[in-house]
Order: C-alpha cells, then sequence, then structure tokens
C-alpha cells in the first residue's frame, strides 16, 4: 500500500523534472539560433565594416572595394517618406479609435488594423506595384513605391501602439480639461496628446525598426542600382537590404568581396534596428514615466 | 454674433461656434484617417486584381508553364503550405515551452529580460535569417539529414537523397519556426502570465506539482491564446519572402520529401525570384499568385484575431 503510493508520487514528481526539463531546453532551442546568427553576422560582417563601405557607393566596382552609400542613402530616404505618410495616418486614425469612435466603423477598424498586421510584405509590393503601374506602365521603379509599400505594413503597427498609449492617458486628465471649458479636440491635442507622447515616439521608432529591413516589397518596386540617387520620384533607388540581397545572390568572380559586403550590409541592418530597439526603450524610460 | 452681447445665451453661441466648427473638423478628420486604412486594405485587394486580370482571362498557353493559371499557381501554393506546415510543427511546441519558462519557471526579475531577448528573434530582418540559413544552417545540417536519408528513408519525408548543400525545405521549415516563435511566444506568454491567481494557488493547495498545475490551470486558460498566435504564426510563415527565395533550392517539384535538392518553391519566394525578370503576361500571373497569397493569409490571419478576441472577451 505505501509503496505503491510512494511509487505514484516518485512518477509524478518525475513528470514534473521532466517537464521543467523540457521547457528549458525549448528555451534554450529558440535563443540558439538568435546566438548563432548574431554571432555570424557579427563576425562576418565586421570584414567590410570599415569607412569606404559607409562613404563610397557601388557604382563601377568589380571585385573588391565600393561601398554601401547609396544603399544607406536609399534606406534613409524610403524609410523617411514612409514615416512621414504613415505617422499622421497612423495617429489620427488611433485617436479616432480611443476618443470618437463608435459602431461599426471602430469595430471594423479595431479588427481590420489588427489583421492588417499580417499581410505578407510581398503582397504590399505587389500593391504598391500594381498602383502606379495602373497609371505609369508595367516597367516602372521608384523610390515611392517602396515607400507607398512599407506604409501598408507601418500604419497598423502606428495604430496599435500609439492606440495603446492613448488608452493609458488617465480620464481625470480629460475630464479636467473639459471642466475648464477646453474643447474636445483641443483637450486631445494640448492634453491627451502630450501626455502620451514618449509612447507614440516610441510605438513609432519601433515600427521604423520592424520595417527597416524589409526586403522583398523593395526588391519588386524600387529595383536595384550602384548609383546614388536620393530622389523618390524619380528612378530606380538601391537601398540595404536589397543591396545584400543583389551582393550575395549574383556575385562577381571572385565571390569573397560581394560576400562581404552582404554580410556588411546585414551588420549595419541589425544595428540600426538594435539601436532604434534600444533608443526606443530609453525613450519610454527617460520621458514615459508619468504613467506608470 | 449678430445678437445683444451680454445675455448668457450669446455667450454661450459665441463660445461654442467656433469650438463646434473645430471638433467637427478635427473628428473629421480623425474618422477619415481611419477611413483611409480601410480604403487602403480594400485598395490591396482591387489594385491586385485589376493587374492579375489579364493573366485570368489569358489563354493556358500564355501562362508560364504552358498549362494555365491553376497548374502554374498550385505547386506553389502547395510549397507555402508545405514549408509553413513545418514551421508551425516545431514551433507551436517550441514557443508554449518558451511562454512557459518566462511566465511560469523563471525568477520574476528575469522574466522581462529574457522577454526581451524572445522579442529580438521577432526584430531581426527576414533577409538576414536567410543570408543565416544558406551559410550557417544549411551547411551545418548536411550530416544530420544525410543521417536521416540513410536511416528514416523509408519515411517519405526523409526518402532522399539528400541534398549535399542543405538548401532543402527542412532547412527553410526550421528557419520558419525560428521567426514564427516569437511571434507566438508574445501572444501566449501574456495569457499564461494573467492565469487567474486563484486557480494556481488552489491547485498548488490540493498539492498539484508545478507541472500538473500548468496543465490544470494555465494551459486549460490559454488554450485560445495558443491557437491564436499559432494561426498569427501560420500567416507569417505563409507570406514569408526573403528566407525562403534565398535558402531554397527550387525544381518546381510536387514532392513531400524535405531533404532533397529538388524542392517545391513557394508563391512568395518566387514572385520575388521572377519579378524583377518579368514582363508581359508574366508579371500578371505572378500577381495572380500574390492575390492567391493574399487570400491565404487573409483567411488565417482573420480567423487568428476572432479566435484571440473571443478569448479576450472570455476573461472579463
Amino acid at each position: 500500500m505505501s509503496t505503491a503510493l510512494r511509487a505514484v508520487s516518485w512518477r509524478r514528481r518525475a513528470t514534473d523534472r521532466a517537464v521543467t526539463f523540457g521547457v528549458a531546453t525549448a528555451f534554450a532551442l529558440a535563443l540558439a539560433p538568435l546566438v548563432s546568427l548574431l554571432w555570424t553576422v557579427v563576425s562576418r560582417g565586421a570584414e567590410r565594416f570599415d569607412a569606404t563601405f559607409f562613404t563610397e557607393s557601388a557604382r563601377n566596382v568589380v571585385g573588391e572595394g565600393g561601398g554601401a552609400y547609396h544603399a544607406i542613402v536609399g534606406t534613409i530616404v524610403i524609410t523617411g517618406v514612409a514615416t512621414l505618410a504613415s505617422v499622421p495616418i497612423g495617429v489620427l486614425a488611433a485617436i479616432y479609435l480611443q476618443e470618437y469612435g463608435h459602431g461599426r466603423l471602430k469595430r471594423w477598424l479595431t479588427f481590420f488594423v489588427d489583421v492588417m498586421t499580417g499581410i505578407p510584405s510581398i503582397v504590399a509590393g505587389l500593391f504598391a506595384f500594381a498602383l502606379f503601374a495602373i497609371f505609369f506602365g508595367p516597367g516602372i521603379r521608384l523610390g515611392v513605391m517602396g515607400a507607398v509599400a512599407l506604409s501598408v505594413l507601418m500604419i497598423p503597427i502606428v495604430v496599435r501602439s500609439t492606440e495603446e498609449m492613448l488608452k493609458i492617458v488617465p480620464n481625470g486628465l480629460r475630464e479636467a480639461s473639459y471642466a475648464l471649458g477646453v474643447p474636445k479636440w483641443r483637450t486631445v491635442v494640448s492634453v491627451v496628446l502630450p501626455t502620451a507622447l514618449a509612447g507614440i515616439v516610441t510605438g513609432v521608432m519601433v515600427a521604423v525598426a520592424r520595417v527597416i529591413g524589409e526586403t522583398a516589397p523593395l526588391l519588386i518596386t524600387t529595383g536595384t542600382f550602384s548609383s546614388v540617387n536620393a530622389n523618390p520620384f524619380s528612378g530606380r533607388m538601391e537601398n540595404l537590404p536589397v543591396f545584400a540581397y543583389s551582393q550575395y545572390k549574383s556575385p562577381g568572380v571572385p565571390p569573397d568581396p560581394y560576400f562581404a559586403r552582404a554580410w556588411a550590409a546585414a551588420l549595419t541592418l541589425i544595428a540600426i534596428v538594435m539601436l532604434l530597439n534600444l533608443a526606443a526603450r530609453l525613450v519610454y524610460r527617460r520621458f514615459g514615466t508619468e504613467l506608470r | 454674433m449678430s445678437a445683444v452681447p451680454g445675455t448668457a445665451t450669446t455667450l454661450a453661441a459665441a463660445r461654442t461656434a467656433p469650438r463646434r466648427r473645430g471638433d467637427r473638423i478635427f473628428s473629421t478628420a480623425a474618422t477619415a484617417a481611419g477611413a483611409a486604412i480601410l480604403a487602403v486594405l480594400a485598395g490591396v485587394a482591387i489594385f491586385l486584381l485589376i493587374e492579375a486580370w489579364p493573366a485570368i482571362t489569358a489563354d493556358a498557353a500564355e501562362i508560364p508553364g504552358g498549362d494555365g493559371l491553376v497548374a502554374y499557381i498550385a505547386p506553389l501554393a502547395f510549397g507555402t503550405l508545405l514549408g509553413a506546415a513545418i514551421a508551425i510543427v516545431l514551433a507551436v511546441p517550441l514557443a508554449v515551452g518558451v511562454s512557459l519558462f518566462i511566465s511560469q519557471y523563471a525568477p520574476r526579475w528575469l522574466a522581462q529580460p529574457l522577454g526581451y531577448a524572445v522579442d529580438l528573434l521577432a526584430a531581426i530582418p527576414s533577409i538576414v535569417y536567410g543570408l543565416w540559413g544558406i551559410a550557417v544552417l544549411g551547411p551545418a545540417t548536411v550530416d544530420l539529414q544525410r543521417w536521416l536519408a540513410d536511416h528514416l528513408g523509408f519515411i517519405p519525408l526523409f526518402e532522399g537523397p539528400a541534398s549535399a548543400t542543405g538548401r532543402t525545405m527542412l532547412v527553410v521549415g526550421v528557419v520558419l519556426a525560428v521567426m514564427i516563435v516569437p511571434i507566438i511566444s508574445a501572444i501566449t506568454r501574456e495569457v499564461f502570465s494573467q492565469t487567474p491567481r486563484a486557480q494556481v494557488e488552489g491547485a498548488l493547495a490540493l498539492g498539484a506539482t508545478r507541472w500538473e498545475t500548468i496543465r490544470m490551470a494555465v494551459l486549460p486558460f490559454g488554450r485560445s491564446a495558443v491557437i491564436g498566435g499559432s494561426m498569427l504564426g501560420l500567416g507569417r510563415a505563409l507570406g514569408e519572402t526573403m528566407a525562403v527565395t534565398i535558402i531554397l533550392s527550387v525544381s518546381g517539384a510536387v514532392t513531400f520529401n524535405l531533404i532533397s535538392s529538388g524542392n517545391p518553391s513557394t508563391i512568395a519566394a518566387n514572385i520575388a525570384l521572377d519579378f524583377p525578370e518579368s514582363s508581359g503576361i508574366d508579371v500578371n500571373a505572378l500577381i495572380a499568385s500574390g492575390l492567391v497569397l493574399f487570400a491565404i493569409t487573409l483567411v488565417v490571419n482573420m480567423a487568428a484575431r476572432a479566435v484571440i478576441s473571443r478569448s479576450e472577451r472570455g476573461r472579463l
């Protein structure tokens, strides 16, 4: 009798141990790729992570040398235009959802913004291409097309994060403002938004970090280009992710300098993404404290 | 304005008139922004349909492959589903394990940094995953895949002959799994940590071990979050482009053989590979395949959101 009891509890304890072990293993397994990936990118990217890489373009470069200056310019322009388009729309839509929205439009918008976060990036690229191809013909490649594609991916992220931030602005602040006779729109602009500003900025930075590494939509909208082009409304425009892809996919002979440039571009991308995420966290910690 | 100044009613009227106008402009702008987002989503479907139309109505012989649009897209859709299926099978247990580790096992002070580390996985651009897959994970698993072909070759999935470069559907599935673990675990972690305290303490008071507590209280509570999160991850895996484009060695064959060098392509990877070099009707055919991908992911995402929002409403 007593041995049977002990046998059962031994088994229960063993199961518990096994699950603990399994859960810890799962965690280690999930993080192992992160470590391996970071190590690979840093060790292989370091070779060409030099001054030339950031100051020269790939114009007329065969073999060694050259850089990604043109791609960095392109990435900044494309992402910048996308941000300029996404932030007003995204923040206004979040204000609608949190301050004005009611009924069916609000429910639909909430649902479809969530659905929109799941649109594959390549589909967003095809949309931008289709939009411009109808008016300018199928050969069209422009920086601004890439920006449109990135905006489709960015807007739902901005709406979501801004809405979360507006939600945690205390209602007492709004009511105090109304009590002073301030109209609703002035309350939103000069009380609610400033209170949530740090959180909104954080959300925008995270959204930028999310789209700055997007390759697929830019591959089919902005094309590849080996010279500097800072005008989003004129011709092809290179950018970092596409640069990394094309250097790796179609290298010259010998391929090693091309691979080295691809890894340096990957390292640059990861550094930008990490810095943006880190800065976002710092902004929130430094300026967003009153809310918590 | 023309009323006699000084009375209470005119004062109120004078002050509410511009106020209402400001409110009206602002609320109209906010509503318009909301409506614009819905219009963009509808626009994605409409413009893709317009540009896909020439391929839909074209003669079967004009479509790449010469057998019509369905024969063109079907093998790609098969590859898309196959890669996503491997990813989801690998990622769901892993993500649940990760979420349990962070929310139930790790000490509280460690939980947040560990959460950040998992979120970092989601922040890494897909192109970098692709480079890592083809340069590190593929070559590193060549021997393993050869072993699978030698010893488990009787299972159709591992029929072989094993690829010498490691650029196989299996490796793609593993990379996709790594990419979607943070997406699934972001949802499940959140919900697991909201398990009602009373249920957990009740289970512990009955003498349950930690695992029994999780099985009786945490997992039932988080079940719909696991389902919803997994479907979100599935949507992401279906649409992932660059990692697949770079890693997979494509032959267009329709096969369940995961470790050979001839693999079915996916819709997204096929677009990324062929689009820059295509013209004419080929572009329309590629856009038609993109429309199919859009429809698949839209359905998966809508179902996922419906499941998640129902689970959230159930908790209130």
